[in-house]
């Protein structure tokens, strides 16, 4: 403490402490980042494993046989182009609709003077915080009733409109400079179109980082699609996963199969997170901070 | 139509414009804004009706039916003939608080609370620092590769768990071996399945708090740390000083979240272990989940539900507040 008074010019950024220092976080963060990418890195290697590979002891990080037979099997013996295709159906309805629905009362929060409208916002930060778990029972129950189960509908619905999907796009509406929509007003625009060709397209990244988020949230979503499955032939991809994979009958405990089903699910994700990850993080910051 | 101008008023009262002719100059512009203000009113309604009739049908009809099905003894019949269900007062409540099964739960839930909302609070603080301070060139390179988990499917993730802690050929496993150690059985005993969880939920869950972090810190203007500096505020003076203090409200936002998404855990003991061995890693959702599911006692398993949810409530209100007055 003593020391650090008398020290009266700060460190220079490069000095060779603070090279010393950078290495130290350098050195920190590679071995975290290690053991963040490890279970990745086991999943997408074992995925080409042989049964030789697979079971061996000590276990082979890099495969000595590289194999596609996994996949072949996996195919065989479950329909992923089927799962693939229900995934994906709903994710991008989900996703199509909160784009809509999400912007429209985002932007009238933020932008049109309205009764109610406090209120509103009041709802929506009120049903951010409920918990998804607390409406299982009864989505269930009005499900059956409207004979949704196993049904796209069914899927998509309770996921059409999402709070959060308001809030993140009510802080981005707000950005837009009042007077470029009362210019608008003025000129006799409706309002409609005011939001369609003016407010849309000066909060195109907030819609790519809505659609990424949503679209994510939906394709990894797993407890609602478990419960308004029964029939097999709706499954999306991870509850067949899942399925699959606590059914010994089925995956004769085949690490191999797994891996590459579990690869499937995650790759195209991941890809599409590493290509778009500026948006993740800026819709995470954005609903995260305010 | 009193109400109307009522909230038109209270819509008025929002700082974001000041109230209509309050200091508006001249009577003409006063006149002038008459009629945008009739027109928002109206399309304000219009573009919120979609979102609301959602709402209403599959999120406050549910949160509203699941309390009074909590106060019934719903079964598997009333799926079909929801009203034939018998009002039974509060006996899914007390049922529940001598269901032994259920009291474990609570503990297990709050044991994976306790544990793992630090950790990955804690952990998620110091990833961020660390990416804030000296790193520039690699910053987005790490930030993707400790999001990364996030962003996976649960399912996807579970399956390559298992594999990692499987005692005979998992990853850990084969790492014991080489240096002459048996690697436990993670997931099947009772004592190490709900650490391995939580450490899971760590992993997965790291990268949010990150990136809620850096946020946080890059809005910490950087004169602030020159003159702490300046100063001779050392590395850690600056941290304990400057930094955790400015970051409190993010450290209040991260904290509740986790709490909240953690009180809520349920796919990693689904997945991973369905409660077992012995109900070790049996939680609150999951319970719920069983007697709603499994054996469609869903009365009783709206009451855990709404149980839940008070605590929530409670635990959030708690962290709001105590957290909250430290800042001031």
């Amino acid at each position: 403490m003593s020391a650090a008074r008398t020290t009266t010019t700060p460190p220079p950024p490069t000095s060779s402490g603070g090279r010393l220092k950078k290495t130290g976080v350098y050195v920190l963060l590679s071995v975290g980042l290690l053991v963040m990418a490890a279970p990745f890195l086991w999943m997408g290697l074992s995925a080409f494993k042989t049964d030789r590979d697979l079971t061996a002891s000590p276990p082979v990080w890099i495969p000595t046989e590289w194999t596609f037979e996994h996949f072949g099997e996996l195919l065989d013996r479950l329909d992923v182009p089927l799962y693939f295709f229900n995934s994906l159906t709903v994710a991008v309805l989900v996703t199509l609709s909160n784009l809509v629905f999400c912007s429209m009362l985002g932007y009238a929060l933020a932008k049109l003077r309205f009764g109610g409208r406090n209120r509103i916002f009041a709802l929506v930060l009120g049903a951010l915080m409920v918990p998804g778990n607390l409406m299982l029972l009864p989505l269930f129950v009005l499900m059956s009733k409207l004979q949704l189960i196993d049904s796209y509908a069914g899927l998509v619905l309770p996921f059409a409109a999402q709070a959060f999907g308001v809030f993140l796009m009510r802080q981005f509406m707000q950005s837009i400079p009042d007077e470029l929509l009362e210019a608008a007003r003025i000129d006799g625009a409706r309002e409609w179109y005011i939001f369609w060709r003016i407010a849309m397209p000066l909060v195109k990244p907030a819609l790519a980082t809505l659609s990424i988020l949503i679209f994510l949230g939906s394709w990894n979503n797993f407890v609602w699609p478990l419960i308004a499955t029964n029939d097999p032939g709706k499954y999306t991809l991870p509850v067949a996963l899942a399925t699959f994979a606590t059914d010994p009958n089925q995956s004769d405990g085949s690490n191999g199969m797994l891996m590459v089903g579990s690869l499937l699910i995650i790759l195209p994700v991941l890809l599409v997170f590493l290509v778009l990850q500026r948006h993740f993080t800026q819709g995470l910051a954005t609903t995260g901070m305010k | 139509m009193s109400t109307t101008t009522e909230s038109v008023a209270d819509a008025d009262a929002d700082p974001v414009k000041s109230g209509p002719g309050a200091d508006s100059p001249s009577g003409g512009r006063d006149h002038r804004k008459q009629r945008p203000v009739a027109v928002q009113h109206m399309a304000g309604w219009l573009f919120s009706t979609p979102f609301l009739v959602l709402f209403a049908v599959f999120m406050a009809l549910p949160i509203l039916a699941t309390l009074l099905m909590s106060f019934t003894d719903f079964g598997l019949r009333n799926v079909t003939d929801p009203f034939s269900a018998e009002f039974i007062g509060l006996e899914n409540y007390t049922k529940l608080f001598e269901d032994e099964k259920f009291l474990k739960a609570l503990f297990n839930t709050a044991y994976f609370v306790v544990v793992g909302v630090p950790l990955t609070v804690g952990l998620g603080l110091v990833v961020a620092v660390l990416l804030n301070n000296g790193i520039d060139r690699a910053r987005t390179f790490f930030r993707v590769g400790f999001y990364a988990p996030v962003v996976t499917s649960i399912v996807a993730i579970a399956v390559v768990w298992r594999f990692v802690l499987d005692p005979s050929d998992g990853l850990i496993a084969g790492l014991a071996s080489e240096v002459g150690l048996t690697s436990p059985d993670f997931l099947g005993s009772e004592a190490l399945a709900m650490p391995s969880l939580i450490v899971m939920a760590v992993w997965r869950n790291l990268g949010t708090v990150m990136v809620l972090f850096i946020a946080g810190l890059q809005a910490i203007p950087p004169d602030v740390r020159e003159a702490a500096r300046l100063d001779g505020a050392s590395t850690w003076q600056e941290f304990r000083r400057i930094t955790v203090p400015l970051l409190r409200p993010t450290m209040l936002y991260t904290t509740v979240i986790t709490t909240i998404g953690y009180l809520n855990v349920f796919e990693e003991p689904f997945v991973m272990t369905q409660g077992g061995p012995s109900d070790s890693t049996l939680t609150v959702s999951l319970a719920m989940y069983r007697e709603g599911f499994n054996f469609f006692h869903m009365g009783y398993a709206s009451a855990m539900a709404y149980v839940l949810f008070v605590v929530i409530m409670a635990i959030t209100v708690l962290q709001l507040r105590l957290l909250k007055d430290n800042t001031k």
